[in-house]
C-alpha cells in the first residue's frame, strides 16, 4: 500500500515535470491527512476511477492535502488557480473550508464542483452559476431522516448535534420535516468523544427515539457508549456515521441503525453496480458515499466536457446543469440553484459475512430539491 | 432532574476525570522532574490505543490487548526519550515544545503508515459490557464502573511507588535537584529514561481503556493533550496530587457543566438558545475554572514552584 502510494506519487510528480499536454486541468483540494483523511481518499478514488474509465488522457488531476485546515485550503486554491492554472477545482470535504475557497474561486472565473460540503450559504444568497454541489445540499439528509422519523410515528425524538454552524443546520433540517415532539435538543462539543452525560440525559428524557448528527469519529464514540449503556431506543441518523469506513470500527453496535442517505451500495441501477464492483476491484475496499460522489462528480465533469469546451463558459456551464451522466444515485437533475434533485432513502445497518454495510430500506423523500432554491437569485 | 440523574452525571465526571489522571500524571512527572515539555504525550495515547486494538484483533482478548498496549506505548516512550528527547533537556521550552510538535507529526503520519486511514475497531470485553443497577436505582455501564476502580488502582500503585520505593525517593530528589542527585551517584540518564517510559505507559493505558469506549484513530490524542494540560496547571506543574485533583476537577466541571448549564439558561431563556448558549458556555466551563485557581494561586493547587 505504502509503496503504491510512493510509486503513485512519484509518477504523479513526474507527469507535473512533463510539459503540460492536457487540455482540461482539475485541481483536487480534498483532505488526505490528520483525522478526516479517510474521506478525502475515498473521494480522490471514486473520482480517479472515473477519470480512468473514460480513458482520456487529455485530463490532468492536480491533487493536494487540505490537512482539514482552511488556511491551508485557501493558499492551496490560491496556488492552483494563480501558478497551476487549472480550470476547475472540486474535492473539498468540510463546509467551513468550502466557505474558505468557493467564493473566491467562483469569483476568479473557475468552475467550482462540490464533492460533498453544500453550506446553506452557497446554495441560497451565495448561489453562484460556477458553482455546483454534485452530492447535496447539507441539510438533505437530516430532512431525510425527519421525514422518515415522521413515517415510522416517532412522536418524542431526543436530538442532539455539536455545537458548530453544520450540527445547527443539522437539528434544523430535521426539525423541518419531523412533527412529532422534541423530548430533549443537546448540543455537544466538537469533537467530543465521552457522550456518557449526554446517554444519561437520553435515558431519563422519556423519549421514543433518538436522532444524532455526530460525524466521523464522534459518531463512533457515540454508538459504541450508547450501545453499552442499556438505552435501546430506536436510533436514526444521517449516513455520516454509517460510512462504509467507519462501520468496521463501530462493530455490532450500529447493527440495526436505521440511517438517511441518498446513496447505498446495493442501490438497483446498471451505473451503481459496475461502480461498485469496479471499485472493489481497483482499491480492494467497499466504496463509501464520498466515493460514490467524487466518482459522480468526475462523471458529471466528463458528460460535460463532451459537449462543450470548458473554455466557453455559457456552454460548458449549460452542459454541467443538464447533468446528461448515469449518476450511482440513480435519477439525477439540478435545481434551479446548481443543488441535485434527488432521492433521499432510509438504510439499515446489517452485517454481511464479516463485513458491517448497509442497505435500503425505504425511500424518506422523493425527488427532494433543498430549502433555499428561492433565495438564489443567479 | 431527578436525583439519580445528578449521580449518574457525578460517576460520568469521575469517570472521565480519573482517566485524564492517567495522562496528565505521565505529564506532570515528565515535566517535574525533567522540566521538560511534552506534547507528545497524546501520541503516546494513540499508540497506546492502536497497540491494544491490533493485539486485541489478533488474539481476541482484551487483557492482551492492554498488556501491548502497556508494552507498545512504554517502548515508543523510552525510544524517543533515548533519540530525541534526550537532547532536549538543556534547551529552553521553545525548543522542547518544537522538537516534540515535530513528534506528534512523526507519530501520526507514522501511525497511518502502519494501520492505514480508518479508524481501527476495539470493543469492550463481553464480561464487561452492558449495564448495571446500581444501590439507588442508578442504571450505570459496568465497563465505565470498572474504569473508575481500574483508574483508582493506578493512582494508589503510583502514589505508593513515589512515596514508599528506592525509585520514588529518586523521582522525587530529582524534582527538586537533579544536579545533586548526578553528584550523589544515581544514574541521572537511566531515571530519566524509566521515567519518560513509566509516563509513556500511563498514557498508553488510558488510550487502550478509553479506546474501546470512543473511536481508535489518528490524531485521538491531541484533545486529551489539551485537557492534560489544562490539568496539570490547575493542579500544580510537578505535582501528582495536584494532577489527581485537578484531573477530577477537571473532569467533574466538565461533564456537569455541560448538562446543568443549558439547563440553567432555560430557567430564563427560550429552550433553544438556552441550549446553545450553555452548551457554549459549558466547552468553556474548565478554561474558566482555570482562570480562577491561577488568580487565587498563581503556581496551581498544589505547585512548589513559580
Amino acid at each position: 500500500m505504502s509503496l503504491k502510494t510512493l510509486t503513485m506519487g512519484g509518477l504523479l510528480c513526474a507527469a507535473l515535470a512533463l510539459p503540460a499536454a492536457a487540455e482540461v486541468k482539475v485541481g483536487m483540494i480534498t483532505t488526505l491527512s490528520g483525522g478526516g483523511a479517510s474521506l478525502g481518499i475515498d473521494t480522490r478514488d471514486g473520482f480517479m476511477l472515473a477519470i480512468e474509465q473514460s480513458g482520456r488522457t487529455d485530463i490532468e488531476v492536480v491533487i493536494e492535502d487540505d490537512q482539514r485546515k482552511p488556511d491551508v485550503a485557501v493558499q492551496l486554491a490560491d496556488k492552483m488557480i494563480q501558478s497551476e492554472k487549472v480550470d476547475l477545482l472540486t474535492g473539498i470535504v468540510w463546509s467551513n473550508l468550502a466557505m474558505a475557497v468557493v467564493p473566491s474561486a467562483t469569483a476568479q472565473g473557475k468552475f467550482y464542483l462540490s464533492t460533498n460540503a453544500a453550506p446553506a450559504q452557497l446554495a441560497g444568497r451565495g448561489c453562484n452559476a460556477r458553482y455546483f454541489s454534485v452530492s447535496y445540499q447539507n441539510d438533505n439528509l437530516h430532512e431525510g431522516a425527519g421525514a422518515y422519523a415522521t413515517q415510522a410515528g416517532f412522536k418524542n425524538t431526543f436530538i442532539l448535534a455539536p455545537n458548530y454552524p453544520a450540527g445547527q443546520d443539522s437539528l434544523t433540517g430535521f426539525k423541518r420535516f419531523y412533527e412529532g415532539d422534541l423530548a430533549g435538543e443537546v448540543y455537544t462539543k466538537l469533537g467530543q468523544t465521552d457522550y456518557a452525560a449526554e446517554i444519561a440525559q437520553i435515558r431519563a428524557s422519556g423519549a421514543d427515539s433518538v436522532f444524532f448528527f455526530l460525524p466521523g469519529g464522534m459518531g463512533i464514540s457515540f454508538l459504541k457508549q450508547y450501545a453499552d449503556s442499556g438505552v435501546d431506543l430506536p436510533l436514526v441518523g444521517p449516513a455520516f456515521s454509517f460510512d462504509q469506513g467507519i462501520l468496521q470500527a463501530v462493530g455490532d453496535a450500529a447493527l440495526g441503525v436505521k440511517n438517511s442517505s441518498t446513496w447505498s451500495k446495493d442501490l438497483d441501477n446498471a451505473a451503481n453496480a459496475a461502480f461498485v464492483e469496479a471499485f472493489q476491484a481497483k482499491y480492494d475496499r467497499l466504496p463509501s458515499i464520498y466515493a460514490a460522489q467524487g466518482y459522480d462528480t468526475a462523471n458529471l465533469m466528463l458528460s460535460a466536457l463532451d459537449k462543450a469546451d470548458i473554455s466557453d463558459e455559457a456552454g460548458f456551464g449549460a452542459a454541467l446543469k443538464a447533468a446528461e451522466f448515469d449518476s450511482v444515485r440513480g435519477e439525477f437533475s439540478f435545481a434551479a440553484n446548481n443543488h441535485p434533485i434527488q432521492n433521499v432513502y432510509v438504510r439499515e445497518v446489517i452485517k454481511e459475512g464479516d463485513i458491517y454495510t448497509n442497505k435500503i430500506v425505504a425511500t424518506a423523500m422523493e425527488d427532494r430539491a433543498n430549502a433555499y432554491v428561492d433565495d438564489c437569485k443567479m | 432532574m431527578t436525583t439519580t440523574l445528578i449521580l449518574e452525571q457525578i460517576l460520568n465526571g469521575l469517570q472521565s476525570g480519573i482517566m485524564l489522571f492517567l495522562m496528565a500524571a505521565g505529564l506532570t512527572l515528565i515535566f517535574g522532574v525533567m522540566g521538560l515539555i511534552n506534547l507528545a504525550h497524546g501520541s503516546l495515547y494513540m499508540v497506546g490505543a492502536f497497540c491494544a486494538a491490533a493485539a486485541a484483533a489478533a488474539t481476541g482478548s482484551f487483557a492482551l490487548g492492554l498488556v501491548a498496549a502497556l508494552a507498545g506505548a512504554s517502548a515508543a516512550g523510552a525510544l524517543i526519550e533515548l533519540v530525541v528527547i534526550r537532547r532536549l533537556y538543556d534547551r529552553d521550552h521553545l525548543d522542547q515544545v518544537l522538537a516534540t510538535f515535530a513528534l506528534i507529526l512523526v507519530f501520526s503520519e507514522g501511525t497511518r503508515w502502519v494501520f492505514g486511514s480508518f479508524p481501527l475497531y476495539l470493543d469492550v470485553p463481553d464480561a464487561l459490557s452492558g449495564p448495571v443497577t446500581l444501590p439507588g436505582g442508578i442504571e450505570y455501564p459496568l465497563y465505565r464502573l470498572t474504569l473508575i476502580l481500574a483508574g483508582l488502582a493506578v493512582a494508589a500503585g503510583l502514589f505508593w511507588l513515589i512515596a514508599r520505593t528506592r525509585i520514588g525517593v529518586q523521582i522525587r530528589a530529582g524534582e527538586n535537584d537533579r544536579e545533586m542527585i548526578a553528584a550523589l551517584g544515581v544514574d541521572i540518564d537511566r531515571l530519566y529514561t524509566f521515567i519518560f517510559a513509566l509516563g509513556a505507559a500511563l498514557a498508553g493505558l488510558a488510550g487502550a481503556l478509553v479506546g474501546a469506549i470512543q473511536s481508535v484513530q489518528v490524531g485521538m490524542g491531541e484533545p486529551v493533550l489539551i485537557l492534560a494540560f489544562v490539568t496539570i496547571v490547575i493542579g500544580g506543574i510537578g505535582s501528582i496530587k495536584g494532577a489527581l485533583v485537578g484531573a477530577l476537577l477537571v473532569g467533574l466541571t466538565d461533564t456537569l457543566g455541560s448538562v446543568f448549564l443549558p439547563e440553567l439558561f432555560k430557567l430564563f431563556m427560550a429552550p433553544a438558545a438556552a441550549t446553545q448558549t450553555g452548551a457554549s458556555l459549558s466547552s468553556m466551563a474548565i478554561y474558566i475554572l482555570m482562570a480562577v485557581v491561577l488568580v487565587w494561586r498563581p503556581t496551581g493547587l498544589f505547585g512548589a514552584r513559580a
